[in-house]
């Protein structure tokens, strides 16, 4: 422990992948979370090659066709299909794409943008630090769903809007984090040796600094991750988000709704593809959390 | 008191901040605001729109329109709704005991559950439970609630038939006289037991969806904030002193355990009321979250503005009061 936290701190992105495997892999779920996360990229990526149906095109033909395991179920459909005859397995595969973008491309932004004015606030302190943390306090005070149904109630709804929404309050999580962390930081040695040898203060902030705290901010954003892709769903369940016939696994699961009494798999199973993910990516964001933080380890 | 009044203080800033993130919600749209609202209605004259533009106080200079906006919240006047023409208050009023109803049976679910099994978890560290009810956990705060939902009324409401799926009672149940508005206590008052049963049957399926993030999150903080406080000194001079196990973990460690958990839950409130929305659709629950989906789907800004500020003032308001209890809890917050 002593040794792990030394070797942290002289050489922190220095760590190779092996060090970093051998910490994660004492985590057994993250590893089994990995795995899960793998497998859904996978498919989301080679989502058109893995199934002859197209995801948004009805097919009359077969409209309503239980899961294979059930009488009148067959392995052409596995999953079956829904009210208009879409495999469901192949619109779930589509949905992952949608899924999985939403989540990376908005925290990808949000924690870009956390980071910065996060460095800001910690390093300079005063009244700028003030003033941020002010319109984090407030942020923070909208109840998440909320605030982006409003957003994309105001903006209209569609793909890029809701990314606006999410991103709207999500930055304020990773800022925290880093400003936190500045905090902590900002009177190391190795910060005043930086100083002392006239480094400026961007130098410090991003490249004296950020090193230290990215193991951090890593864990942060991998968790959020799940939350957002949690919220995405949320939105297009209530018909907010990627406008149908597109596959999101919210928009589905509304879908689905009205057959609930007699076609339940059109709801049940993009519900299991998003507890999945979510949990894999919770699974792994501990796991990064127990290998890159062992401050924070229980 | 000191700190009391300084803490006061502090959310002065974020309740200013607060309205101008509700009042800017309207002034985001695209294109005009009143037009926007008007989209479904079809083809109306300027003459019309400009009128409602005035009424609203649309024509003012935006610094103008936004103190007014706040003159008004504090006089109490929220506004009028477009859609139904009466005061957003009122709507808001007649809506809000459904919903207070349903966070609370949530709120009492997660913590009936949470409680103990974090307890039991931290007590028995590494044990099978211990494992089981941490892997529980996990599922519950990575499940959608909304699907959740959908899968307790298709297993207790589709399959099995023993609870309804929705409403908040029957339609061949007579209400109980309004008093308070919750009908589990309004019924008890009637003494009208019949209502009672119908009333606490259609919530259960709907408290249970909306609990069951929040109970694996209390589960989490009460079985780490229970390991903290079981390796401490005083447990271990409880125990040499030769007390009962169970007195032990409950009066003296649970006691001390409880202070991070009942942060996290007054700091989760946001979370909650804002599962309700999508809880309150499924189940077609008549509350604050149903009227919020549906004004925003009719473009009834000054409804959704007034709930929106509502849920955040109540999220500041469950804040302050979760700092206030934590420092008669452990006093050494205030030094």
């Amino acid at each position: 422990m002593e040794l792990e936290q030394a070797w942290y701190h002289i050489s922190p992105m220095g760590a190779t992948l092996r060090d970093f495997w051998r910490l994660y892999r004492k985590n057994r779920l993250a590893v089994w979370g990995l795995a899960v996360i793998v497998i859904m990229v996978i498919a989301a990526i080679f989502a058109p090659y893995l199934t002859p149906y197209h995801p948004e095109k009805p097919d009359f033909t077969a409209l309503r066709r239980p899961p294979a395991w059930m009488p009148g179920g067959s392995l052409a459909h596995p999953l079956g299909t829904d009210h208009l005859g879409r495999d469901m397995f192949t619109r779930i595969i589509h949905g992952g794409r949608i899924s999985l973008t939403v989540g990376l491309v908005v925290i990808f932004f949000a924690t870009s943008l956390g980071i910065i004015l996060g460095l800001i606030s910690g390093y300079y302190g005063g009244r700028i630090d003030a003033i941020i943390q002010r319109i984090v306090d407030t942020l923070l005070a909208f109840p998440y769903l909320i605030l982006a149904t409003a957003l994309v109630a105001v903006l209209g709804p569609g793909l890029q809007n809701m990314l606006v929404a999410l991103a709207y309050k999500e930055w304020i999580y990773p800022c925290r984090v880093v400003r936190s962390e500045v905090l902590a930081a900002k009177n190391k040695e190795y910060v005043e040796a930086a100083r002392a040898a006239g480094a400026g203060d961007l130098h410090i902030m991003f490249r004296e600094i950020l090193p230290n705290v990215f193991g951090s901010v890593i864990v942060v954003a991998t968790l959020r991750v799940a939350w957002v892709i949690l919220m995405e769903a949320s939105l297009s369940f209530l018909g907010l988000g990627v406008e149908p016939p597109a596959p999101a696994w919210g928009t589905i699961i509304s879908e689905g709704r009205r057959f609930i009494n007699t076609q339940w798999w059109i709801s049940t199973f993009p519900g299991i593809a998003i507890l999945l993910t979510v949990l894999g990516i919770n699974l792994v964001g501990e796991g990064l959390r127990d290998a890159l933080d062992p401050r924070m380890r229980e | 008191m000191k700190f009391f009044f300084d803490r006061m203080l502090q959310t002065i800033p974020v309740v200013l901040g607060i309205t101008l993130v509700v009042f800017s919600l309207m002034h985001l749209t695209p294109g005009d605001p009143v037009e926007t609202m008007l989209g479904s209605v079809g083809h109306i004259s300027q003459e019309d729109i400009d009128l409602i533009r005035h009424e609203l106080g649309l024509d003012q200079p935006l610094w103008k329109q936004y103190l007014g906006f706040l003159g008004g919240i504090c006089r109490g006047d929220w506004g009028m709704s477009l859609r139904y023409g009466v005061p957003v208050k009122e709507l808001i009023r007649e809506r809000l005991p459904a919903t207070l109803e349903l966070t609370l049976a949530a709120m009492l679910i997660s913590l009936m559950i949470a409680i103990p099994a974090g307890v039991i978890s931290a007590v028995h560290r590494y044990s099978l439970v211990d494992q089981a009810s941490t892997l529980v956990s996990l599922i519950g705060v990575s499940l959608p609630d909304f699907w959740l939902g959908l899968v307790l009324i298709l297993i207790f409401s589709v399959g099995l038939g023993w609870l309804p799926g929705g409403l908040r009672l029957g339609f061949e149940i007579a209400w109980p006289p309004t008093t308070t508005g919750l009908l589990l206590v309004d019924s008890l008052l009637a003494w009208n037991w019949e209502a009672f049963w119908a009333a606490m049957s259609h919530l259960l399926l709907p408290a249970l969806a909306l609990g069951a993030p929040l109970a694996a999150l209390t589960m989490r903080i009460t079985r780490s904030s229970m390991l903290d406080v079981i390796q401490q000194d005083y447990i271990t001079f409880a125990r040499a002193k030769g007390l009962r196990e169970m007195v032990v973990i409950i009066k003296h460690a649970l006691h001390n355990a409880l202070i991070p958990t009942i942060t996290v839950i007054a700091l989760n409130m946001g979370t909650l009321l804002g599962g309700n929305m999508i809880i309150e659709r499924i189940f077609s629950w008549p509350g604050l979250g149903q009227l919020v989906v549906d004004s925003i789907r009719t473009y009834d800004y000054p409804v959704v503005q007034g709930a929106v500020l509502l849920y955040a003032l109540t999220y500041v308001g469950m804040n302050l009061a979760a700092d206030l209890v934590y420092t008669r809890l452990d006093p050494r917050v205030a030094l």
